[in-house]
């Protein structure tokens, strides 16, 4: 009983140990969504200058499956993943909706203009990114997987590459539609 | 020493700390500025993480800072601003997380480890008091004898 009790420090210190091991190999900017099943938030976003559509409202994640990405033309990982999105317009799969998430709204419209327009519909959320904050933003890119019926199914966050895309979400698409 | 510990100590009270509140955004009311900063100290910001809205530099913690000054005016108390952020960033954006069941652990583990080293400390203590000095043996004691009787002649 004697030597157990001495060894129990040891215990509970191995027992820590495992524990921040695993945490030490989290990224911490993974933060879960609180809002996944959750209808989207009500909102009407005003449209790029030039783009010729109306923007972005609620009754556009409706009807059927979408992607809805919140970046900006100031933020460098939407560089990183705009040709992923132009493959999956391509592709056919699912229409994209964009959010320009605290962009000004002539670079907004130029940067699309340059890198090709991968989105069906974009609204402009200037600063301080209601919209954005409504959908829990952390940071951008973040994507969310809208159902149907216009509820949040999933959220990726960080840029969407062609392993993320072909391995993660396009399988949830799919099933989504079944 | 004491001279330097004291200047330290000084300059230490005078610095505070370095708030990221720009003075446009501050509200011109001070009773509701203040109840703004109250509520902003206890949001995380969720870019960098490690500081509140309040401190941050981030365009993120700007807007949230934005949007807790809009709805302090407007008239919503502490929890009602709190739960609005809670609702969409979840109780990782808390500062001081919530006591509940998925917390316990958190709350209660510092107190379970603190009562487990104050048992076996009592149990290690309790034990030592009870260990008896060993006496000298037989022979030993007659070699202490002769040693004490040879010093006295």
């Amino acid at each position: 009983m004697t030597r157990l009790a001495y060894l129990l420090p040891l215990a509970i210190i191995g027992v820590l140990a495992v524990f921040f091991m695993i945490g030490l190999g989290r990224d911490p900017h993974l933060i879960p969504s609180v809002l996944i099943d959750k209808p989207v938030p009500d909102f009407a976003l005003a449209a790029l200058p030039g783009r010729g559509d109306s923007g972005l409202s609620t009754a556009d994640l409706k009807g059927d499956v979408t992607l809805v990405d919140i970046y900006g033309s100031w933020c460098i990982a939407c560089v990183e993943e705009h040709p992923t999105l132009l493959a999956i317009k391509k592709s056919g799969e699912v229409k994209i909706h964009g959010i320009d998430w605290r962009d000004d709204p002539k670079r907004g419209a130029q940067w699309l203009r340059e890198k090709g327009d991968p989105y069906d519909k974009v609204g402009l959320d200037p600063a301080p990114g209601r919209t954005s904050i409504d959908f829990g933003v952390t940071g951008a890119p973040e994507s969310f997987i809208v159902d149907a019926k216009g509820v949040i199914r999933y959220k990726y966050i960080g840029p969407i590459t062609p392993q993320v895309w072909t391995e993660i979400l396009l399988p949830i698409v799919r099933s989504l539609r079944k | 020493m004491k001279t330097l510990f004291g200047c330290l100590i000084v300059v230490l009270v005078m610095v505070g700390t370095a708030w990221a509140v720009n003075p446009s955004e501050k509200l011109a009311d001070p009773v509701a500025e203040a109840r703004a900063e109250e509520v902003g100290k206890g949001l995380r910001c969720l870019v960098c993480q490690s500081e509140s809205i309040e401190e941050s530099d981030a365009d993120l913690a700007r807007d949230l800072r934005t949007i807790v000054r809009e709805r302090v005016v407007a008239g919503d108390s502490n929890q009602q601003i709190l739960d609005y952020v809670v609702s969409r960033y979840g109780d990782y954006v808390l500062l001081k997380p919530p006591f509940k069941s998925t917390t316990l652990v958190l709350w209660m583990g510092p107190l379970v480890l603190l009562g487990i080293g104050i048992l076996l400390a009592f149990s290690v203590f309790r034990r030592r008091q009870k260990i008896e000095p060993d006496l000298l043996s037989e022979d030993e004691s007659r070699r202490l004898k002769s040693l004490i009787e040879k010093d006295k002649s």
